[in-house]
């Protein structure tokens, strides 16, 4: 059998981290290839190579696709082999028709003049391919998330597809619309359209797909075939995680103490959105020296629920309690809830976190200036000192403490936004999503940070999506689901199923 | 490097950007961002002083450039921290026209005393850039809509009460404002003026001394500092250049007012932008806004100052501006907005906001005022004038830009 695609040995650096090395990966014609992995294992990575996103030469190895070898230039150069990728993040101009946007770039017509009627009709035929039953001219706005998906799809499937990458299609659609996509997936593999499936959910994964390649820590583990029946899901994750988990996360002996951090009857509305309720009537408490998980999936309300509380950063019709060391904590606005004592280490250190263009020593003092500037004067031989010494005590990796933060690797980067919160010296610590797009040996270094901000008598929380992680540093875990809270375990006899299935029985639990 | 910890050694450190040069040459490739305005700024110098046959730096010409450009780069101080939020003014032409009509019709027309008069005319500033800042900081509207609002309005409104007549002339003392000397202490001088060279060395030697300091303090802290023989260069140059134009405009008249003005503020505005908290918040909201807020800074307040700032600086140029021509006309202001604004970008701000210096917009708005002035004298026409600094603009842009992105 000829594969369709075969990316040999492809390696793939970014500054101070290896991102895939000799990755293996072939497409045979009309099969579902699924790409599973951990978050940061490469997956995306791959695809943004096998499309082109980062052009020939950037990686090592090389992309065969019909039996040439192909050098992409950018993604016009793979779109015009029909490989088609989907991101995660849907790229659809929200104030344009749906099929505006499905003939964005080449609309039919002569001398650049659209054809209407030609776009209308076979907008139509593409949206009855994908079972979407909208008008052409709807606006994207108006539909919902998924209805969005099979638009991207439509727009796929107008340009000839070959080869079709989806990335984590499925992540924010309900139960149905996923079923629906799937299902597409397999009508398109009738026709001969080959796919490949990037997916966190093995249950849908192991339904569709023919076969399975795990990439952990940006190699190629396993590639598991399922035409011999259906494969085991533990096995994939036994694949995916299959690491020395002793050393994965340092270990601890939790000193907890008294209540330090007590949030009652908290709610919150959707900014936009007056009536929905994001939020739902929540109570939480942090004890002195404890490690709180926070679990759930994306769009549980975890994010929104730290950032309503530190200075109602989220949301509107704000209503409830906080308490940090027993007296109730005035949180009403950022600066009010830093000098009470909390903390909220983003989880998008770009875009909520840094100055990328300023050095490390500007960002470390930007949320507590007034102690390293008696009278309004910075002092910055002061300055300097404090970013020295947290350069050293938080191994931060530079040439110097000027040098600019977007010049950084991610880990060293969290550990300048992380300084920059512990130099507030916060009582109540919460971390969202701490080990984002960090390699492995710097996640290590962040679980040995966190675990010293509790051991000196602060309340830390942690909201991660990596359920191994939480597992692996947490001394309680909490689940949150719809804007509530659903279970809560102690570390000890939490399980990724407990959590998993506290998650999934959401609507008879929920009191 | 001698402070590396010895595990960091031995971390792979191929992609390690930017290992900082040793030497002389690397040292000024590493900051040709700073020095290249400055770089620039003397090549035009050199090459209008030579193609002016001298005409340039005539104790009178130089003093009339310095006149001539004074309300810009009191402009160009505020713009830059509008510039540096991630904004822009496009109304300071039509709020300094605005403002030096409503001088005149205050000091001419109803004989007010000027002291109280110009301080109505600075609130009035004040108001004015509050007024339009509130729109910006609060209620989100982008900068370059509500200013352009504010440029036809302003416009208007000095249009209307001055009812489309030039008003004047002003009071002697006013004029002073713009036309007027630092008074000579040493009596019966007549072709130099000593106060104002002595005024010029020890405003020279302040900031050599201070450089000085700076660099000791740096080191005892050490501080990557620049290469020895490059700072001793650097201020020696200092030293000659400010004590050399010292003597010419002391040769002429003196220091005039204005540049006192000028001075004072420059020296404010170095000082509030690179040592304060404030100045540190500003860039930070042009940086990045989002973790600016999420940092506890107010940066919808601070948006707003920096609008308010940028009208009390448009009404003290309209003010300059007034007293200079000695009357207020319906076109005072005309365009000034382009020159400002090209100031700060030609003096390396970004258009993104976050990036910017104060020594690099009165770089670039010196830049403007002396290729005006050169190609005054050189007889080149209006027309082709602009044709040139908007070139220059451009070319220094793109210059900027291209150094960015190589690093």
């Amino acid at each position: 059998m000829n594969a369709l695609l075969e990316m040999q040995g492809i390696s793939k650096h970014f500054t101070g981290v290896k991102a895939l090395s000799d990755v293996s990966f072939t497409v045979a014609p009309g099969e579902i290839h699924a790409l599973v992995g951990e978050n940061g294992a490469g997956k995306s990575t791959l695809m943004k190579v096998l499309s082109g996103v980062y052009p020939h030469g950037s990686y090592d190895g090389a992309i065969v696709f019909d039996g040439e070898e192909r050098r992409f230039r950018d993604i016009i150069d793979s779109e015009a082999l029909g490989i088609i990728i989907i991101h995660q993040e849907l790229a659809l101009v929200p104030l344009m028709s749906i099929a505006e946007n499905i003939f964005i770039a080449n609309p039919p017509g002569r001398f650049g003049i659209i054809d209407r009627g030609a776009v209308h009709r076979r907008t139509q035929e593409l949206l009855a391919k994908v079972g979407l039953n909208e008008s052409p001219d709807t606006l994207i706005t108006n539909i919902g998330v998924g209805k969005q998906q099979l638009v991207e799809i439509a727009k796929a499937l107008s340009k000839k597809v070959r080869l079709l990458i989806l990335d984590e299609p499925t992540a924010s659609l309900s139960e149905k619309d996923s079923q629906a996509l799937l299902d597409l997936l397999l009508e398109f593999k009738a026709q001969g359209i080959a796919s490949i499936l990037i997916s966190h959910k093995l249950n849908e994964v192991s339904r569709v797909a023919d076969r399975i390649t795990v990439l952990r820590d940006g190699r190629t583990v396993d590639t598991l075939d399922c035409s011999d029946g259906a494969v085991e899901e533990d096995r994939i994750i036994r694949r995916m995680v299959d690491r020395d988990l002793e050393h994965r996360y340092p270990k601890r002996e939790p000193k907890i103490g008294e209540t330090i951090f007590r949030v009652s009857d908290w709610s919150a509305y959707h900014p936009l959105h007056t009536d929905r309720q994001m939020i739902r009537n929540v109570d939480f408490e942090v004890k002195r020296g404890e490690i709180v998980g926070i679990a759930g999936l994306m769009g549980a309300g975890r994010t929104e629920f730290a950032m309503s509380v530190f200075g109602r950063s989220y949301g509107q019709k704000i209503t409830g309690r906080v308490e940090i060391e027993g007296r109730e904590a005035d949180v009403s606005t950022v600066r009010r809830a830093i000098d009470a004592g909390l903390a909220y280490v983003t989880e998008d250190r770009k875009h909520l976190g840094l100055l990328l263009a300023e050095d490390i020593r500007k960002n470390i003092s930007l949320a507590n200036l007034d102690r390293i500037a008696p009278g309004r004067v910075i002092d910055d031989v002061q300055e300097l000192k404090v970013a020295s010494d947290y350069r050293s005590r938080m191994r931060i990796r530079c040439h110097s403490v000027y040098q600019e933060t977007g010049k950084l690797s991610g880990g060293n980067q969290q550990k300048v936004v992380l300084s920059k919160w512990l130099f507030t010296d916060p009582k109540v610590l919460i971390l969202d999503e701490p080990t984002r797009g960090i390699d492995v040996g710097a996640k290590y270094e962040i679980y040995c940070i966190i675990n010293e901000l509790a051991d000196s008598g602060r309340g830390v929380v942690v909201i991660s999506s990596e359920m191994p992680e939480l597992l692996g540093i947490c001394d309680r875990i909490c689940v949150m689901n719809e804007g509530a809270f659903v279970g809560e375990f102690p570390a000890a006899e939490a399980t990724q199923e407990k959590i998993m299935r506290a998650i999934m029985r959401k609507g008879e639990a929920r009191p | 490097m001698s402070d590396t910890p010895a595990s960091e050694k031995t971390m792979a450190l191929q992609d390690k950007p930017h290992p900082p040069k040793s030497g002389h040459a690397g040292f000024l490739k590493n900051n040709l961002r700073d020095y290249g305005m400055m770089i620039s700024l003397f090549a035009i110098m050199i090459f209008f002083e030579i193609v002016t046959n001298g005409t340039l730096l005539r104790p009178l010409n130089l003093t009339n450039l310095v006149l001539q450009n004074s309300y810009i780069v009191i402009m160009a101080l505020g713009m830059l921290l509008v510039i540096v939020t991630g904004h822009i003014d496009l109304s300071v032409g039509s709020v300094a026209g605005f403002i030096g009509a409503v001088a005149a019709v205050l000091i001419v027309k109803f004989g007010v005393h000027y002291i109280p008069a110009a301080l109505i005319c600075l609130a009035l500033g004040a108001l004015i850039g509050a007024a339009q800042g509130y729109w910006v900081a609060y209620f989100k509207i982008p900068s370059f809509i509500v200013t352009l609002a504010g440029m036809l309005v302003f416009k208007g409104l000095a249009l209307a009460i001055l009812a489309g007549q030039s008003v004047g002339p002003f009071p002697v003392e006013f004029q002073k404002l713009s036309s007027g000397f630092i008074p000579e202490l040493i009596p019966d001088v007549t072709t130099l003026y000593p106060t104002s060279l002595a005024i010029g060395a020890l405003l020279a030697l302040v900031l050599v001394w201070q450089n000085v300091r700076n660099r000791a303090r740096q080191e005892s802290h050490g501080i990557e500092t620049e290469p020895y023989g490059f700072f001793i260069g650097k201020n020696l140059l200092l030293l000659a250049v400010i004590i050399y134009f010292a003597y010419l405009i002391a040769s002429h008249r003196g220091l005039p007012n204005v540049l006192v003005i000028i001075t004072a503020l420059v020296a404010l505005y170095a000082f509030v932008t690179t040592r304060t908290t404030i100045g540190r918040q500003i860039y930070a909201v042009g940086g990045n806004e989002k973790a600016a807020k999420l940092s506890g800074i107010k940066t919808e307040r601070l948006t707003f100052l920096t609008f308010v700032n940028m009208g009390v600086l448009a009404a003290l140029a309209g003010l300059v501006f007034a007293a200079r021509l000695n009357t207020a006309t319906p076109k005072a202001g005309l365009g000034f907005e382009l020159d400002v604004i090209a100031a700060c970008f030609i003096g390396g701000a970004s258009a993104y906001g976050g990036v910017g210096r104060v020594g690099g917009a009165v770089i670039g708005a010196l830049i403007m005022g002396v290729m005006n002035n050169g190609m005054s004298i050189l007889g080149i026409g209006i027309d082709y004038q602009q044709v040139i600094k908007g070139l220059v603009l451009l070319g220094a842009v793109c210059l900027d830009v291209y150094n960015q992105r190589r690093s």
